[in-house]
């Protein structure tokens, strides 16, 4: 029987506001413990949260971007469960009325779009930071645990995606393009190594084409795009070969072990009910009215599948715009700048996703003295055989380190290339000469040899001349016209 | 009407160890309340997000500014158990 996987992802971001989501505290990753901690995120009695108006801000961004529709009216309820790091012995979370609802996420893989839904965006507050020390940190051979409260109460958004994501590949394509939507927002630092955006995956299979669902598992502690792919890949193989050898798939929450390349069990997941989710008390309704709502969409950036869209039709292929929408931000930039000025929008792809990327990855700094101008003239100066293709790359380092505009570079460090068919034919003549042979067998058809003669008067010129046109000065010489 | 309480399902919910005498008495507190609970229900049907408070308050926000975090000292010296600035707790075994 060929099977078919049911994936859908959780997705939780903290935002990057300078304050807690309920109280004052300073969201500070590197601080000291506990530096960052009030009667309100330590949960002392008769503490009364008041929500920070950035962070609804910023999950209102991140559902107009998801293509939700924004609740006016939502409410905050309580999760109720028992961990040391969660001081109130409850989470304020959202639950049947959240901010966000019924978006969607375009994905694209191998050349196709996908569409994958997004089921709700909700906000919440993050938890304390466990640590288990005695016996190398494993949390079942614990001695003791380190509590630091300074990220209890962090503004967290929780992205729940529909079950429409179908293969590991898939998943990691969703991931990625949620994390390049919610950067690209600036709401979140959206790192993954640093956890302020993570991941879980809720995997199940069934028959190829059935419509029902199988009993679902939940996959945590993926910290990378590749573990999240590696994950849901093991994952569906083990229920495949669990359900074919006849095995019951039990409703569980697995860990993926990255040493191991595998998922293991962790405990039976708890019902949705036994959170006894209640509306808080403490906090009345949100409100999000339409013109707030209109105010953020209005300073909304242009997110990568707009960007996408937009170079393609510029003239680049789809992969091509698909690897520019995910360069960095000063690459973006001066894309822009440069097919403004003129030039052709593959020639700026060429030269900022080659030349200027690898500059800047071996010199680790910003192409400061670079302009969209200047590159656009330097194209130009290629174009019209002023410089050769070669010589362009040494043009461009010198207005990278600071020498001026690509044609005063070109001129100061010689690079300009001999056009003048006066000035070359010279060279040509003293080339066809010196090898009788050479132009007998070009004359008799033998087409390589052109290239030999060229590279002869590229030499006689010191690498100076314009090959094309000592191409064509030789076949007028020797009448031979290619 | 009745309502119908697994209290032994409560508290373990809540982490309580109950002797029978006591599971009983919740039970009987826990079913008035529930009851009254359930007779409102009846009569407002679902309630609209606006009621769940009855404040007639919506759309209370604070601006995103640092404010004094309390000291960590004054805190940590409340706690049973303390170490580097850090709370200390028996480990957190999975269940
Ligand atoms: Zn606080």
């Amino acid at each position: 029987m060929s099977w078919e996987a049911v994936i859908g992802i959780e997705t939780h971001v903290e935002l990057s506001t300078r304050s807690k989501m309920f109280c004052g505290c300073a969201v500070d990753f590197g601080a000291e413990p506990n530096t960052n901690i009030c009667p309100v995120c330590l949960g002392l009695p008769g503490a009364l949260p008041v929500p920070n108006r950035k962070a609804i801000e910023g999950i209102v961004a991140i559902g107009l971007a998801l293509n939700c529709e924004i609740t006016e009216r939502s409410v905050f309820h309580r999760k109720n469960y028992f961990y040391a790091d969660l001081p109130k012995n409850y989470q304020v979370s959202q639950f049947d009325v959240p901010v966000c609802r019924d978006g969607y996420l375009e994905i694209e893989l191998d050349g196709e779009t996908r569409r994958i839904g997004i089921e709700r965006a909700h906000m919440e507050e993050d938890t304390g930071k466990s640590t288990h020390v005695g016996d190398g940190g494993r949390i079942h051979s614990a001695s003791e645990t380190l509590l630091d409260f300074n990220r209890s109460g962090v503004p967290l958004v929780e992205i729940v995606s529909r079950p429409d994501i179908r293969s590991a590949a898939e998943a990691r394509a969703y991931a990625q393009e949620l994390r390049a939507i919610v950067a690209e927002l600036g709401v979140s630092d959206a790192r993954l190594e640093e956890g302020s955006i993570r991941f879980d995956a809720n995997i199940s299979i069934r028959p190829a084409g059935s419509d029902t669902l199988g009993t679902k598992v939940e996959i945590k502690n993926m910290n990378s795009f590749r573990s999240l792919e590696r994950a849901v890949d093991y994952e569906i193989r083990r229920q495949i070969a669990a359900v074919e050898a006849g095995q019951q798939i039990v409703q569980e929450t697995r860990h993926w072990n990255e040493e191991a390349g595998e998922t293991q069990s962790m405990r039976t997941k708890e019902g949705s009910s036994d959170y006894r989710y209640f509306a808080d008390p403490d906090l009345v309704p949100l409100v999000v009215p339409p013109s707030w709502v209109e105010e953020i969409r209005a300073s909304l950036p242009e997110l990568p599948e707009a960007r996408r869209k937009r170079y393609a039709t510029l003239g680049l292929h789809p992969k091509a715009a698909a690897m520019l929408s995910s360069s960095a931000r000063t690459i973006r930039h001066l894309f822009d700048e440069t097919v403004a000025a003129g030039a052709p929008a593959l020639a700026a792809f060429n030269w900022l996703t080659g030349e200027v990327t690898a500059w800047m990855r071996r010199t680790d700094t910003e192409p400061a003295e670079l302009t969209g101008e200047r590159l656009a003239a330097l194209i130009a100066l290629v174009d019209e055989g002023v410089v050769s293709a070669t010589a362009a790359k040494e043009v461009l380092e010198g207005v990278l380190a600071g020498e001026g505009e690509p044609r005063q570079v070109a001129e100061a460090r010689d690079l300009v290339q001999v056009s003048d068919r006066g000035a070359l034919e010279g060279a040509v003549r003293r080339v066809l000469d010196a090898d009788p042979d050479a132009v007998e067998r070009l004359r008799s058809g033998e087409e390589k040899v052109i290239g030999f003669l060229v590279g002869q008067v590229m030499r006689e010129t010191g690498g100076k001349a314009d090959p094309r046109l000592v191409n064509e000065l030789i076949r007028e010489a020797v009448g031979s016209d290619g | 009407m009745p309502v119908d309480i697994d209290i032994a399902h409560v508290a373990r919910l809540a982490r309580l160890e109950l002797t029978p005498e006591e599971m009983e008495t919740y039970r009987s507190q826990l079913g008035v309340i529930l009851e009254h609970a359930a007779r409102v229900q009846a009569l407002e049907g679902e309630p609209e997000v606006g009621s769940v408070h009855g404040l007639g308050i919506e759309g209370v926000f604070r601006d995103d500014e640092v404010a004094a975090s309390l000291d960590r000292d004054e805190v940590l010296a409340a706690a049973p158990e303390s170490r580097d600035g850090f709370f200390v707790v028996p480990p957190a075994l999975e269940q």
